[in-house]
């Protein structure tokens, strides 16, 4: 039997072709803008499993360190420490802000999340759990491990506040939760970088104090010195990283140090609900708004196309119909015409997506659920949308073959 | 005639649908999360490690004077000014001494009073004593009566009192004029040892309370490294031990020095160790108090061991180890780990052998199941 459908894809296929690849850059806009909704909450999921922690511990009542700023002093750790099922806990300070690269083209700077871990070794929370390049910090100070998409390489050297840190490491995708790549620099450096002012604001602060009389008393030599020095020291952390004995559960853990030590503990699912649920809400609800009206524009022109690429052909229907042909193979036609439509769309826009990914600023995440998800919905709005055209061409009057 | 036109339009259609369809295939299997994890591969060697100490700290003088008054008072003058070399025993200023020299002047003239009265003491002491003997001649030759005898002997008495008196009187004064003399000295501010001038808090006409500095010294021969090692990495760590220095201001420039002394107390609250270190030669010029200053401590060479880099170092279930692979699949090792070096390389103690090969570079969390691409370097890293 002839496949009446391949025979007029055959007639005109370059058109048809063309078409396809057409709807299937549309498709590819949508599979990339899920894809890009993807990136945001697998950004968040990374931040979490790159902290390799089981619980977060931040200052009471707050939502930290990622959504909400927290401050806990540094020395709380020793005694997370000893509650019972703790395995390992480490602070950690977070602070985006602009770090400058040194190079002979002159300073450049990039947004980064600066990321403040505690000495130790590889494989402690906090740090990087793999590179892709160098060796993770070795020295308690001045060195730094980069994301790649900072664009560092081994080697440089950047700035952060007054300090030059050398980049001995490379990591991909160790990124905050905005996307920000990462930097990772020694907890005491990052401590003071949180804190310290630049020098002209320093000097201020030392006049301001030396002008209150109650720091300034001439019958108590030192005590301004001590004042100023109390001024310009940080002992504070955002969060301490837990990492539990396996036979502990995460609740079993977290409630002594909720009750006990009076700070605010989440666990992993609560954290991911924060960052998901709380920090990226907004702009993935535009961005999921976004989808829904491309999808629903993608239906439409699928529609029209499917419509139009029949209207064009009602004389040769009409002829098939006089010839005595059965309705069921004209829809057929039309049904067929329209899947293998929506194939090439989609496999041209799986494609482009693809390829189009890594050209983004910001991370887009393809997920084959999500391509499978997007295969039936082409498949499914191709049928939907051929309705239309196969009730046109089954209403036509085959005397128009002769007619017009 | 139908035919090779059919045939020619075929095989364009399949010159387009086939490349569409291999590149739809590559796609789907190679990228996103379907696709292989790329990891660089590193063989465990057996090497000897050099492990070091780094540490940061700030260029101190071990001694430093601190010169002031001992009273409240007044500066009267100072001569030197920061920078100034001092030499031992120089008088650097003085405070002013207010009415101190007139006392001095009254406690003169005090002495000679009392002088004056030791002469009267002494006169007086004198005749007494003639008169006494006088008297006692009398006496033996029964030319005077017995009371009248009496009564000279007492007044030499008296007068033998009156003369150690004044005497007394006048040793009494000019010790008390020694110690306004040893005040008035005191006033002055003299430098203990050779030094250089650093800190010149007051200027003459300022008042100071006791006890507070006015010029500071310090040896400059004496220049030390107040050093901070992290606990968690100051293992090791022991005096005599040969140390880089690097200074702020002279980055390019490597100095060498040694460990003097670990303190025998720690900072409790920055968790880190303290450790003099000092300069084999101090360098010219001298770097100013304060500066901060990078510190290598170089420890003894470790007997060879198999060394893994720490970036092939993972944490699975709270063990830490390293992905190994045989016959190509992966195994996840756990580790007992040994000393590491500055350059990042780490001894293994238990859990490797030489010759192992193990996963040093990956873009993703590995698991078991992973499969894996092993490249030379991972896409996007320049060499």
């Amino acid at each position: 039997m002839i496949s009446l459908a391949g025979r007029d894809i055959l007639h005109a296929w370059g058109k048809f072709i063309f078409t396809g690849v057409g709807l299937g850059l549309l498709i590819g806009v949508t599979l990339t803008m899920a894809g890009v909704y993807r990136g945001m909450v697998d950004d968040g999921k990374v931040l979490l499993d790159n902290s390799g922690a089981d619980l977060w511990v931040v200052q009471k009542d707050t939502l930290g360190p990622y959504a909400e700023s927290s401050s806990i002093p540094d020395d709380v750790w020793r005694s997370i420490r000893t509650m019972p099922g703790v395995a390992e806990a480490a602070n950690v300070t977070y602070l985006t802000m602009q770090v400058a690269r040194q190079s002979n083209a002159g300073d450049q700077d990039v947004r980064a999340m600066v990321v403040g871990i505690t000495a130790g070794e590889a494989g402690t929370p906090g740090w990087p759990p793999q590179l892709v390049a160098g060796r993770q910090i070795t020295r308690g100070h001045y060195e730094a491990v980069a994301d790649i998409a900072a664009g560092f390489q081994l080697g440089d050297v950047l700035k952060i506040r007054r300090n030059h840190y050398t980049v001995v490491g490379l990591t991909r995708r160790m990124v905050s939760s905005s996307g920000d790549p990462m930097v990772f620099i020694p907890l005491k450096d990052a401590q003071e970088a949180q804190f310290l002012k630049d020098n002209d604001a320093i000097l201020m602060q030392r006049r301001r104090t030396e002008a209150n009389p109650a720091f300034n008393r001439p019958g108590v030599p030192g005590l301004l010195d001590a004042v100023i020095a109390s001024q310009t020291s940080n002992s504070s952390v955002n969060a301490v990283l837990v990492r539990i004995q396996p036979e502990f559960s995460q609740e079993e853990v977290a409630e002594p140090i909720r009750r006990w030590k009076r700070l605010t503990v989440y666990d992993r699912a609560q954290m991911e609900s924060i960052l998901v649920g709380k920090l990226i809400a907004t702009s993935a609800k535009q961005i999921g708004m976004f989808l829904v009206i491309l999808a629903l524009v993608s239906a439409a022109i699928v529609a029209f196309i499917i419509y139009t690429l029949t209207m064009d052909k009602i004389r040769e229907i009409a002829v098939l119909k006089l010839i005595g042909t059965r309705n069921r193979t004209i829809a057929g036609m039309i049904l067929q015409q329209a899947l293998v439509l929506g194939v090439i769309g989609f496999v041209v826009g799986k494609i482009s997506a693809t390829f189009a990914a890594p050209l983004f600023p910001k991370y887009v995440l393809l997920t084959p659920v999500d391509s499978a998800l997007g295969f039936f919905a082409v498949l499914v709005i191709c049928v939907l949308s051929s309705i239309v055209a196969i009730r046109m061409a089954l209403k036509v009057d085959p005397a128009e073959a002769i007619g017009g | 005639m139908k035919f090779p036109r059919l045939q020619r339009r075929t095989l364009t259609l399949i010159a387009v649908i086939v490349p569409l369809l291999v590149l739809f295939i590559y796609v789907a299997a190679r990228s996103g999360p379907l696709a292989p994890i790329e990891v660089t591969i590193s063989t465990v060697e057996s090497r000897t490690l050099t492990p070091d100490l780094f540490g940061i700290g700030t260029v101190q003088a071990r001694y430093t004077y601190k010169i002031g008054p001992t009273f409240a008072g007044r500066v009267k003058q100072l001569d030197v000014h920061v920078g100034d070399a001092v030499k031992a025993g120089q008088v650097l200023g003085e405070m002013d001494a207010v009415d101190l020299d007139d006392r001095i002047t009254a406690q003169q003239a005090a002495i000679k009073s009392a002088e004056a009265a030791l002469k009267q003491a002494l006169a007086k002491q004198d005749f007494a004593q003639t008169q006494a003997n006088r008297y006692e001649q009398l006496l033996a030759v029964r030319g005077t009566s017995e009371e009248s005898t009496a009564t000279k002997r007492q007044e030499l008495s008296i007068a033998n009192a009156a003369l150690t008196a004044a005497r007394e009187d006048a040793a009494r004064l000019r010790a008390e004029l020694e110690a306004l003399r040893a005040q008035r000295g005191n006033l002055r501010l003299v430098a203990p040892m050779a030094g250089l001038v650093t800190v010149r808090d007051a200027d003459p006409g300022t008042t100071v309370v006791a006890g507070q500095a006015v010029v500071e010294v310090i040896d400059p021969t004496s220049l030390w490294i107040e050093t901070r090692f992290d606990q968690i990495s100051a293992n090791g760590l022991a005096p005599g031990l040969p140390a880089k220095i690097t200074l702020r201001s002279r980055q390019s420039h490597v100095l060498a020095g040694r460990v003097m002394r670990i303190e025998p107390r720690a900072d409790a609250v920055t968790e880190e160790t303290l450790a003099k270190i000092i300069f084999d030669t101090p360098p010219t010029p001298l770097p100013p108090l304060g500066e901060l200053a990078e510190i290598t401590v170089q420890l003894a060479e470790l007997p060879a061991a198999p060394t893994i880099p720490n970036a092939s170092l993972r944490t699975v279930n709270g063990k830490r180890g390293v992905w190994k692979l045989v016959n190509g699949d992966l195994t996840f090792v756990p580790l007992t780990l040994g000393r590491a070096d500055l350059d990042g390389h780490v001894q293994v103690v238990n859990g490797l052998a030489v010759g192992d090969r193990v996963v040093v570079y990956s873009d993703k969390i590995l698991s078991a199941k992973s499969r894996i691409h092993i490249v030379e370097r991972l896409a996007g890293v320049s060499p």
